[in-house]
């Protein structure tokens, strides 16, 4: 780890105006993502700004207003799992939050920093390896033609072929979440599906957060989908591993014709994925075994696995069948 | 003996006072970062260390350049010496495989010794390296090529049985690169004290640490101290003496001030051994009764280029069933990757996973019950050589294990049960570890009040040796467990064979028992003769040590006080050396130069193993292809039990860890430069408590009278080998689907 100056905000203003004066800062929450990549070096911010003194106030809370839920960006991962509105209301973020990590990194980390944990790509953790584009430009790209079967098969380019490796963020694509934003000219609103950028040629420039921009809260619309909603995850062991391939899936059935759908991916895509494709497929049709499949194959039409990962094409496709007719089935 | 205690020093491990190499405070402390070598073949053209000197507190950088050939060249141990590997890193600018050691930065703080290491600059010239067994530029040899000693075991006429065989199959299998990835990390403090040198570092043979010290830097193995009461977890990877614990004890040399490293989870992957990836062909003929009539194996190990290691895994499988001809081969094949290593099992769980594989292939051909093909060929004697086996049950424990997992149920056709999403698969396969033994010696203290302190430079790993060893002196002595004290895990005690191929329990045991035995004799001795003594006259024989006293048939006692008192002395110790059966005769003398000789297994006149039977249940999701394992039983037979509760405890986590080399563990190579990918325990996966929701040990009683003086086999190596056949076997009972590479994996059934 390489020495770093170590600052405390106690409000979101504090924040964002000590990040937007000196060297350049990043704020410290759960620091279950921060430190990790500090420990590697490959993180080397010249400061610290520890935000969880913001907890105190609203990015410590848990609020529904007027039917939509606002999360706030300090809530802890664990904390947000175990919610009786989220789970009762939004279950596809319970269900994501619940099957992330472990309860002891849940415990730790805080929502706004899982949206914004790095990839577990190992070319990119473990700087010795002398290609990568996202920790390195143009440097090339290490897991392309090498180790890559925890990759992504959407939304790849010839630079970076890095999954994105959350939970929640698929959901909250789906659910069509907004963030709150501050920064030192003020507050704005972006769509949760605008945060992560696709990797193209600049794999580097990961979000579209300006330097010093602080995520205030997560605001997530309920609508008649979000109660028919949940969040399937497959990987090798039971628990405690990032997806080989996810679905978040929200439907608003009417006697089995689907009114309105809400598709996300996981463990198969460079961005917090929304599968409009699919939900196109789903809308005023009858949602069966077939339509399933149907949906499937329009999500993954366009992937592009590499030498490891063709699995993900089948599995993602499958994943997504399974979470889609066991939406279908859920009890109301 | 054969109590269930608790552990002895169960209690200090849960408060966090047991100490581990890298709690023991040492004055003033510098701190060791390694910089390890990002290519796995050429050499280093350059340095740039002036921005890691630059950082405040470092001390001292060595690299080939400063310690050249400072470190002698240590003899490896699979020809009679002490190390895992003949490389010395820093001794030239040669690089042999990645993540070898490059440099070393010593600072004041382990944060400034990191951060300096990340900004040491290294300059390459890289060459093409060889990566695995298929891999251009490997070199493959026949294993009697490399080591003299190693014998292809053999029987009769294998190719004429096979080509007469109406029943055969001809398959080959696969198995990965694992790591031990043992939770306590690999950690070495040196401190000098003028000529002396103490080393604290987890240890499996300290005795061999000390010596290999000597080898290595040229001084006297009196002057050298190896300390390591705790270790945790080994696994294999800290039995052979790795390069790093010179090297730190050459930069606490050059600082005249102690130094402590402890090396990151990632460069545990590189720093130390790892077992290697194998392949198998194997042929078997049958009749059609199930009867074996021929065993043809071969099998292939990656190797490194500078040490011949192998694991040659035939010369437990030749041994296990009734076949008349058999005919084995093992080739190395060298690569440009590091030695590999001991590890769990190291010949069992690859070489058994093909046997046990080819063996449920084969009762699938001829439509027979797995169990049953196993019972028909079961032995009593070892078919290579016709010696009998001194003891096996392994029939007995596919008895107990078919019962408890309601085996009796299974539906012969796979892919024929089910429940809901998922396919459901049984399946079994056999267990089997050869008895190994060791010299040993050990020193004994009886006192008065009986306070007894056992001294013996053994290991426990968390294995549960100090108990085991406590037991033992108890019970020849007559005591709680509680009066004993018993100190292992240091080579100023006397010395015990490495902690490996499961011998610690019998070797330790065994002479601990006979240094108790001394006391007795002599405390007996005292009673019977003492004018007017209640045993007076006695036969020594006719008495036993029970409840702090000498006890005699007929209910007559001396208390132990009263014996000492009678014998003149307030305390006893005894010295005592054991060799097992079969062992050389110079075998104390290479004990105490740090030779690792055992002796067991297929020996000339006897045969001796311990057995098991695993019996899984693995479930396949229709959709997503996940495996999961709902239940394992397995029962096992190993001689006499010290310990239930601890042997319990070996048997639950070997099955545990024969489900992760089944389903989870798997060290991926970027093969085109022959580096591991997945360094860490978030991407190299291993079970979480999820995935072992039911996991049934039985023990099954067996006596066995010639092992041993104690009866006692081996078992710690037992329960993680089969489990992976056990469970690719019911992946096939599932779905019908046949997976002969390691591990099982959601691709390989979507
Ligand atoms: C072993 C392991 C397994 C894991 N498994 C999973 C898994 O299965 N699924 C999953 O989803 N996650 C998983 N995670 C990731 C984990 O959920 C994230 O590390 C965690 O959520 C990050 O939150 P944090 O509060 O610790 O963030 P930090 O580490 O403190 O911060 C992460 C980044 O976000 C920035 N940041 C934090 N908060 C804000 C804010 N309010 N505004 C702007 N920037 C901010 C920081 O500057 C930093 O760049 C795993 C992590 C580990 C270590
Ligand atoms: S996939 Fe992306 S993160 Fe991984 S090596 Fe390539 S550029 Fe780097």
């Amino acid at each position: 780890m390489r020495p770093f100056l170590y600052e405390r905000a106690t409000s979101e203003c504090a924040a964002v105006q000590l990040a937007a004066s000196g060297a350049p800062a990043q704020f410290l929450a759960g620091g279950t993502t921060l430190i990790d990549l500090m420990k590697l070096d490959v993180l080397r911010p010249a400061r610290l700004i520890d935000i969880n003194g913001l907890a105190a106030g609203a990015a410590g809370l848990i609020e529904e207003r007027e039917g939509a839920l606002r999360l706030g960006a300090l809530v802890d991962m664990a904390q947000a799992a175990e919610h009786p509105v989220v789970r009762r209301k939004f279950p596809v973020l319970a269900d994501a939050l619940r099957q992330a990590a472990s309860q002891q990194v849940r415990n730790m980390a805080s929502l706004g920093g899982n949206l914004l944990q790095r990839t577990r790509c190992p070319y990119y953790r473990d700087r010795s390896w002398p290609a990568c584009n996202r920790r390195k430009p143009g440097s090339g790209c290490g897991a392309l033609h090498g180790q890559n079967r925890g990759h992504a098969v959407l939304g790849v380019s010839d630079a970076c072929i890095a999954t994105y490796p959350g939970d929640l963020a698929v959901a909250l694509v789906a659910l069509d979440a907004v963030l709150e934003i501050i920064g030192a000219d003020g507050a704005r609103t972006m769509g949760a599906a605008e945060l992560h950028r696709l990797p193209a040629d600049t794999p580097h420039v990961e979000t579209n957060l300006a330097p010093g921009q602080l995520i205030a809260a997560i605001r997530v619309p309920a609508g008649p989908w979000t109660r028919r909603s949940l969040y399937l995850k497959v990987r090798d062991r039971e628990s405690y591993q990032f997806a080989l391939a996810s679905a978040a899936v929200a439907l608003d059935l009417s006697d089995g014709m689907v009114r309105h759908a809400r598709v996300g991916l996981g463990g198969v895509a460079t961005i917090p994925w929304r599968a409009t494709a699919a939900e196109d497929q789903l809308v005023g049709r009858r949602l069966d075994g077939e339509l399933a499949r149907a949906t499937a194959e329009a999500a993954f039409a366009a992937a592009r696995p590499a030498r490891h990962n063709a699995f993900k094409l089948g599995l993602g496709k499958r994943t997504l069948e399974r979470a889609l007719l066991q939406a279908a089935q859920m009890e109301l | 003996m054969g109590r269930p205690e608790p552990r002895v020093d169960g209690r200090l491990k849960v408060t966090g006072n047991a100490r581990y190499a890298s709690d023991f405070p040492v004055a003033n402390p510098a701190h060791a970062c390694l910089v390890t070598s990002a290519i796995a073949k050429g050499r280093i053209v350059s340095f740039d260390l002036d921005d890691a000197r630059a950082v405040p507190g470092v001390l001292d950088i060595l690299t080939h350049e400063t310690v050249g050939n400072e470190v002698h060249e240590p003899k490896f141990f699979g020809s009679g010496g002490t190390a895992s590997t003949i490389h010395r890193p820093l001794s030239s600018a040669q690089i042999s495989h990645a993540g070898q050691i490059v440099a070393i930065v010593v600072a004041d703080t382990y944060e400034a010794a990191r951060e300096a290491a990340y900004r040491v600059r290294v300059t390459y010239e890289e060459e093409d390296a060889a990566t695995t067994l298929d891999s251009d530029g490997v070199e493959t040899l026949p294993a009697t090529k490399v080591r003299k000693e190693h014998k292809n075991p053999r029987v009769g006429d294998a190719a004429a049985a096979l080509r007469a065989a109406p029943v055969t199959i001809d398959a080959v299998y696969e198995t990965p690169t694992q790591h031990h990835n043992a939770i306590e990390l690999y950690a070495t403090t040196c401190v000098w004290s003028g000529e002396q040198l103490t080393v604290y570092e987890p240890s499996q043979f300290v005795h061999a640490l000390k010596h290999a010290m000597a080898e290595q830097l040229g001084i006297d193995a009196e002057d050298v101290r190896v300390i390591s009461p705790y270790v945790g977890g080994a696994f294999g990877s800290k039995a052979a003496v790795t390069p790093r614990t010179a090297l730190v004890a050459i930069a606490a040399r050059r600082l005249n001030r102690p130094v402590k490293l402890v090396a990151t989870r990632a460069q545990g992957f590189t720093i130390a051994t790892y077992r290697a990836e194998t392949r198998h062909r194997v042929r078997l003929g049958a009749q059609r009764d199930g009867k074996l009539t021929a065993y043809v194996h071969e099998g292939w190990e990656a190797t490194s280029r500078l040490d011949d290691y192998l694991v040659g895994g035939t010369e437990t499988t030749a041994h296990i069933y009734d076949v008349p001809n058999v005919s084995t081969r093992v080739n190395v094949v060298r690569t440009d990757r590091a030695t590999p290593g001991f590890m769990r099992s190291p010949p069992e769980v690859p070489y058994v996973f093909a046997l046990e594989t080819a063996l449920d292939e084969l009762a699938e051909a001829l439509d027979m019950d797995p169990i049953e093909l196993r019972r028909i060929n079961d032995t009593r004697n070892d078919p290579i050589t016709g010696a009998p086996y001194t003891s096996r049950s392994l029939m007995a424990c596919y008895d107990e294990a078919s019962r408890a997992f309601g085996w009796r149920r299974r539906n012969l056709p796979p892919g024929s049960m089910r429940d809901g999403d998922w396919l459901v698969g049984w399946g079994c396969a056999t267990a089997v570890y050869p008895t190994f033994m060791g010299a040993a010696t050990a020193r004994v203290r009886l006192a008065r009040n009986g306070a007894t302190r056992v001294e013996i430079a053994a290991h426990d790993l968390g294995t549960g040796a100090y108990t085991a060893i406590a037991q033992t002196a108890a019970e020849r002595l007559g005591l709680p467990v509680a009066a004993v004290e018993v100190l292992l895990g240091d080579s100023a005690l006397p010395a015990a064979p490495v902690a490996g191929g499961s011998n610690t329990t019998a070797s330790c045991c065994n002479v601990v028992a006979k240094a108790c035995d001394g006391i007795r004799r002599r405390l007996v001795r005292a009673a019977m003769r003492a004018d007017r003594g209640p045993l007076r006259g006695r036969k020594p024989s006719s008495v036993n040590f029970v409840d702090r006293h000498i006890a005699g048939e007929d209910g007559a006692k001396v208390s132990l006080a009263d014996a000492f008192d009678m014998l003149g002395a307030p305390m006893i110790e005894e010295y005592a050396h054991w060799l097992p059966h079969g062992m050389e005769p110079d075998a104390l003398k290479k004990l105490h130069l740090g030779s690792a000789a055992l002796t067991g297994g297929a020996m000339e006149d006897r045969i001796a193993a311990a057995f098991g039977a695993e019996l899984v249940e693995l479930r396949v999701n229709v959709y997503t292809g996940e495996l999961r394992v709902p239940r394992i039983v397995g029962a096992f037979a190993a001689g006499r039990i010290v310990n239930p509760r601890t042997a319990h405890s070996q048997y639950v986590g070997g099955m545990i860890w024969g489900i992760a080399s089944a389903l989870h563990e798997q060290t991926e190579l970027d093969r085109r430069v022959a580096r591991y990918v997945n360094t860490d325990l978030a991407e190299y996966l291993i079970p979480v408590n999820a995935d072992v929701p039911d996991v049934q040990a039985i023990l099954v009683s067996e006596e066995d009278r010639l092992v041993n003086p104690l009866g006692i086999k081996g078992l710690g190596e037992l329960a993680n080998v089969g489990t992976a056949a056990a469970l690719g076997n019911a992946l096939y009972h599932a779905t019908g689907r046949r997976i002969r590479k390691l591990p099982l994996r959601i691709e390989d059934v979507l």
